[in-house]
């Protein structure tokens, strides 16, 4: 009786070993599976294709003047967190830094009727709009604060963008690999759509939570799209170029976090 | 079905052999596998999104020093630990949360949530929202089927929704449950009804909303009725209620899948597979007095 019960109890036991190992395998077989089908290119076109369907159908429930939340002075973050180039390392931003920016000039060229360059002082003595926003970072967190800038929408109408311009391409001092000393640029850009760049919320801002814009966050002129995630917001802009496709800048994909795999439309 | 009522002899009830019911239909059976792959890619890839920023908050935004629970690791003089933080309270996670063996020389590395919970294996955001975003389409698109299907296959109001005898009974239930008592004959052709109050909670309070939450996560989406979000208390909770719906949703699963083992594991299985199931042997036995 009782080796019966030994011999039962061990062959549970085995039973039980299987079935753990059995189950183990499976899962170790499912995760390889899930990282092969990540590196393959068809795969993951398949996987990108819900980024068209997201845009299509953010297009039809988000209406093309629909704003982002606004909130009030008490909801703004006491210090707003830097994320990405805290404090770019390139000679020509270190230059204009230690000069005060008074040296700056923001380029808005590309295809367009009048091209122009604006220093600081041009620029804040445009008509400017303040908004207290939230910014949601791809990485999950979110801040609030508090932004004054001219309207980009103000600016195309100055330079007049010629009827074949589709998306406007920001192009920043900071370079995301380190100086490029090879030739290789790496610094950061992004671009947007014409609809998110005459959007009302989407300003060039300079000021954040009523001081000039901190280094951390993007001195001396950084873009805010607030319909968008935080690396659509492009810090340190250098110039402002409008074209009718990115396929041939850099990467193709339209910035620098899309040439590493993330969606260009940053809506979700 | 009421037992007596089938029952020839009020004092005991009779054996009956075991026979074969078909119990799950073809829909209902495709959808609850599509729903498997669904849920396991994006609780997976999910967590891997998470690691990009292992901490929650309540609110609009992160109150970066307070979250109400985060995951990191720290060195100390013993080497590296791993640590989840709820509150103020920390507890030593290593080697799953926090700080986990990665890759093929497993090297301690901090993560929050270990390789093997994630889609991808390894920390990468960009391909875990791929994967993520893809697989809400068709988890959202599944779920609609389904819960059309139930409407009109009357799925819900015949087997889902329970009786008002099956109501005043939960104690009853509850008892067997915690015996491990599994319903046979024609009970168990039926949901018993702490399953069917389950399944409603779960179909239709935990799986929406952890849609909508996501849907709160998208700056674009909440600019359609602009402050929609404040409903959730604001993006964070979202976030917050994402993460906790996630985990309750986890927790069914846990207790689905211990359930069918305790109750037969390929009975079950089979009958979810090709839609047939045996009916347990109904011993005969005493009435037990009331």
């Amino acid at each position: 009786m009782k080796k019966t019960f030994t011999l039962m109890r061990a062959r549970d036991r085995d039973r039980r070993h299987l079935l753990r190992g059995a189950v183990a395998a499976a899962g170790s077989a499912l995760l390889a599976g899930c990282d092969r089908l990540s590196r393959n290119d068809a795969f993951v076109e398949t996987l990108q294709s819900a980024e068209h369907l997201n845009r299509s159908i953010a297009k039809v429930v988000a209406p093309r003047s629909a704003m982002a939340q606004e909130f009030s002075e008490r909801d703004v973050a006491q210090t707003f967190r830097g994320n990405g180039t805290l404090s770019p390392s390139d000679d020509d931003y270190v230059a204009l830094r230690n000069g005060g920016f008074a040296d700056y000039r923001l380029q808005v060229g590309g295809l367009v009727a009048k091209p122009v360059e604006l220093t600081l002082a041009q620029l804040r003595a445009l008509p400017s709009r303040t908004q207290i926003t939230r910014h949601d970072c791809v990485e999950g967190w979110s801040c609030i604060g508090k932004w004054k800038g001219v309207q980009l929408g103000r600016i195309l109408e100055m330079v007049e963008p010629k009827p074949e311009a589709k998306f406007v391409v920001f192009r920043c001092f900071d370079s995301m690999e380190g100086p490029s000393l090879d030739g290789r640029d790496s610094r950061y850009y992004e671009s947007i759509d014409l609809d998110d760049a005459h959007h009302a919320q989407t300003i060039l801002a300079y000021e954040l939570n009523d001081k000039p814009l901190p280094v951390t966050n993007g001195a001396p002129l950084r873009c805010r799209v607030e319909r968008q995630l935080g690396y659509k917001q492009a810090k340190y802009v250098r110039s402002i170029e409008l074209v009718t496709s990115f396929a041939d800048i850099r990467g193709g994909k339209g910035g620098y976090w899309e040439d590493e795999g993330y969606e260009w439309y940053g809506g979700i | 079905m009421d037992i007596e009522a089938t029952t020839p002899a009020p004092a005991a009830i009779v054996a009956r052999p075991a026979r074969r019911v078909y119990r799950h239909r073809l829909p209902v059976r495709v959808m609850h596998w599509v729903n498997v792959v669904c849920m396991t890619v994006l609780l997976m890839s999910g967590l891997n999104i998470f690691n990009a920023h292992p901490a929650l908050y309540w609110g609009h935004e992160s109150s970066f020093a307070t979250p109400w629970i985060s995951f990191g690791a720290r060195n100390t003089p013993n080497g590296p630990v791993g640590y989840t933080r709820i509150g103020g309270t920390e507890f030593d996670t290593t080697g799953v949360l926090g700080l986990s063996p990665t890759g093929a020389d497993r090297r301690p590395t901090a993560r929050a949530f270990p390789s093997w919970a994630t889609i991808p294996g390894p920390q990468w955001l960009a391909m875990a929202r791929h994967w993520h975003l893809f697989f809400a389409w068709l988890f959202v698109v599944n779920g609609i089927a389904y819960v059309l299907y139930t409407l009109f296959s009357r799925h819900l109001t015949k087997d889902l929704v329970p009786t008002r005898d099956e109501l005043k009974n939960i104690g009853r239930s509850i008892v067997d449950h915690l015996k491990f008592k599994h319903p046979t004959g024609d009970a168990a052709t039926r949901y018993n009804v702490l399953q069917s109050l389950t399944y409603l909670i779960v179909i239709f309070v935990l799986l929406p909303l952890i849609v909508i939450c996501g849907l709160a996560l998208s700056p674009t989406l909440n600019t359609v009725f602009t402050g929609w979000v404040d409903f959730l208390g604001g993006r964070q909770s979202a976030r917050t209620l994402h993460f906790l719906a996630a985990f309750g949703l986890l927790l069914f699963v846990v207790v689905h899948v211990a359930e069918v083992f305790i109750a037969g594991v390929w009975n079950e299985m089979r009958s979810m597979i090709t839609g047939w199931f045996t009916i347990p042997e109904q011993r005969a036995q005493k009435e037990v007095q009331p």
